[in-house]
């Protein structure tokens, strides 16, 4: 028989054999007072949908094409596979064991782990607030774009013009400051997509997260895969897969070259900010957590080389079509999508349809993600405060928005969007994750449990490599990344902004996020919070033989409420 | 294309969808576990 539930009282001292009066008493107590289940999602299946939608965003179309063909084209594949085998997948990993472990969102799965980490989870949600806040409005400008795509609205030769000056209304930050002025065009599909994400984040995480998943990554896949077919049929096509995979084995030797490598890998997947901590958390109890990271690994890999094969022949096309070489049109992010592409819809035979398919995807894509990032805050408050689901995602989601609206449907948007986004991806992201697995691998000594619990449940097991990788490669790779960041960004005002722009936006923010991460975490937690009231922790405490949880098991539960654990 | 471009396309094919389909392989093989976890107490 396997051992029941270790229920203590709050000197750790064993309760069960109550009085049948104060155990009546304590009962309903305890059914009056105990918080609903932790949601779930429905299936591993749809986790691992979810886990792909957040994986896959933006950075996966627009960023990873050129960050391959700049470090070495074809000969890019040997760094990136390596990245991705010894630091994407073993931090993966640690995110999963980290959440399914303590079953928990960031703040509360790292309290459970220690008192005094806690505050590395809410660095992590604040991390989240920042970039959801601009993330919303990328996805609205490619909704705008996919709209412009089939009426070609920019005019064709206009398209650099008509994103920056007609469409953004895009403004100095050094003439204007930080601008109030409401550019509508931006500001009311902005406001869309806020409403639509709050409706998804309202129905929780098998109605809400786990449908729009479902419905919305097929979709997107299928939707990319006509894209990149049609890209493949445009004259000039190959020579722009030419340019992606011809190999220059020279890149190898430059040690800039594996240090992108690992930095786009790490930022691909979505590891280190809380998200995949969060997912994990609404994992059954016996899901394979090794052998579903490693299809949401895989998968996410496969939706870039996909991209890259479709970015690389429409850049191909456009190069035939300008007399240029690829070299010359070959671009990313911001300028990829709302420039270079509409140049090509522009130029290409059935344009339109290669713009509502590519902004269409990146709408799909961009939404997944930031769906996945807010359940990062939503979840954090819901443990937190005890609160349901409704009401948490509309205190969370409403001042989001509105800060959203306020930020970036002004015509300095571009500026704070840039800004703030290099900023928490180098001393946000990247640092939160250096100080994690430091924390976890050197100060507290968890990985060894970590390790056992991933490989108890799971189909690929880590061992002592996974420790060895997190532990001692992960440190370097991301000290190196950190301080080459710190370097770089020091050395000369990012973006040419000036001082006091990046003092707020940039630099500011990134300290600010730490401070106040470290003051939430000295906030107390409720008797109606999580990590004080969480009886499906205790049970998984206690069919995992694993050691009680002083907080959570401090309300007493008698000996009659105890649950069955012979199965 | 040249000939190295394709072969390094083939490459890059076959590691990383190659992967992705060993992935979901051994993940079909190893099918969700029934929860066996108990119900919750109904007595009150």
């Amino acid at each position: 028989m396997a051992s029941s539930p270790t229920v203590s009282g709050r000197n750790g001292q064993p309760t069960g054999e109550v009085s049948s009066a104060s155990g009546s008493l304590a009962v309903m107590v305890t059914a009056t007072t105990q918080s609903p289940r932790r949601e779930a999602f429905g299936s591993r299946n749809v986790f691992i949908l979810s886990a792909i939608g957040s994986a896959v965003g933006l950075g996966n179309i627009w960023r990873f094409p050129y960050v391959a063909y700049e470090g070495g084209g074809g000969a890019f594949l040997i760094p990136y596979l390596c990245a991705l085998l010894t630091a994407g997948i073993p931090l993966l990993f640690f995110d999963y064991a980290i959440g399914h472990r303590f079953r928990g969102s960031a703040p509360l799965a790292f309290r459970r782990m220690h008192r005094r980490a806690e505050a590395l989870g809410w660095w992590q949600v604040l991390i989240c607030v920042v970039i959801a806040v601009y993330y919303a409005v990328i996805i609205a400008w490619a909704a705008m774009y996919t709209w412009f795509s089939a009426q070609l609205t920019w005019g064709p030769g206009n398209e650099n013009d008509f994103f920056f000056a007609d469409f953004l209304r895009s403004a100095d930050v050094r003439e204007v400051g930080v601008s109030t002025e409401f550019v509508p065009q931006v500001g009311v599909p902005l406001a869309v997509v806020w409403v639509i994400v709050i409706v998804i984040m309202g129905f929780g995480v098998k109605r809400g997260i786990g449908r729009a998943n479902t419905v919305l990554m097929p979709l997107l896949t299928v939707m990319f895969a006509i894209l990149v077919v049609q890209s493949l049929f445009l004259p000039g096509a190959f020579d722009g897969l030419d340019a992606f995979f011809a190999p220059n084995w020279q890149a190898l030797a430059d040690p800039g070259v594996w240090a992108s490598a690992y930095g786009h890998i790490f930022f691909s997947l979505s590891v280190a900010f809380g998200i995949m901590v969060t997912y994990s958390s609404y994992l059954k109890r016996k899901t394979d957590l090794t052998g579903s990271g490693l299809v949401v690994a895989f998968a996410n890999s496969g939706f870039e080389i996909l991209a890259g094969i479709g970015v690389f022949a429409a850049l191909g096309f456009m190069a035939q079509a300008q007399g240029a070489e690829v070299s010359g049109v070959a671009s990313s992010g911001i300028g990829l999508a709302f420039v270079a592409f509409p140049t090509i819809v522009s130029q290409a035979t059935g344009g339109s349809i290669i713009g509502v398919l590519f902004f269409g995807a990146l709408v799909f894509a961009g939404l997944t993600s930031l769906i996945s990032i807010l359940e990062v805050i939503v979840a954090a408050l819901q443990d937190k405060l005890g609160w349901g689901r409704v009401r948490t995602t509309l205190t969370v989601s409403i001042p989001l928005a509105v800060i959203s609206m306020a930020l970036f449907s002004t015509t300095t948007a571009l500026s704070v969007l840039d800004t703030t986004d290099a900023f928490v991806n180098a001393f946000g992201i990247m640092a939160v994750a250096l100080v994690a697995v430091i924390v976890v691998a050197w100060l507290l000594h968890r990985l060894p449990a970590l390790k056992e619990h991933l490989d108890r449940r799971s189909s690929f097991p880590v061992g002592w490599v996974w420790m060895l990788l997190v532990g001692a490669l992960a440190p370097l790779v991301l000290g190196y990344l950190f301080v080459s960041e710190i370097i770089a960004k020091t050395s000369e005002p990012y973006g040419g902004y000036p001082a006091w722009f990046l003092g707020i936006f940039g630099w500011g923010m990134a300290i600010a996020l730490v401070v106040c991460g470290v003051l939430l975490s000295l906030l107390p937690w409720g008797d109606r919070s999580h990590a004080k009231d969480d009886p499906s922790y205790d049970e998984f405490l206690a069919v995992e033989h694993y050691d009680p949880d002083p907080e959570t098991s401090a309300i007493t539960v008698p000996a009659t409420t105890q649950r069955g654990a012979d199965a | 294309m040249t000939a190295t471009a394709v072969v390094m396309m083939i490459i890059a094919m076959v590691t990383v969808w190659g992967g992705l389909v060993a992935a979901i392989v051994n993940l079909a093989r190893h099918p969700e576990a029934a929860e066996s976890e108990p119900q919750p107490p109904v007595e009150l």
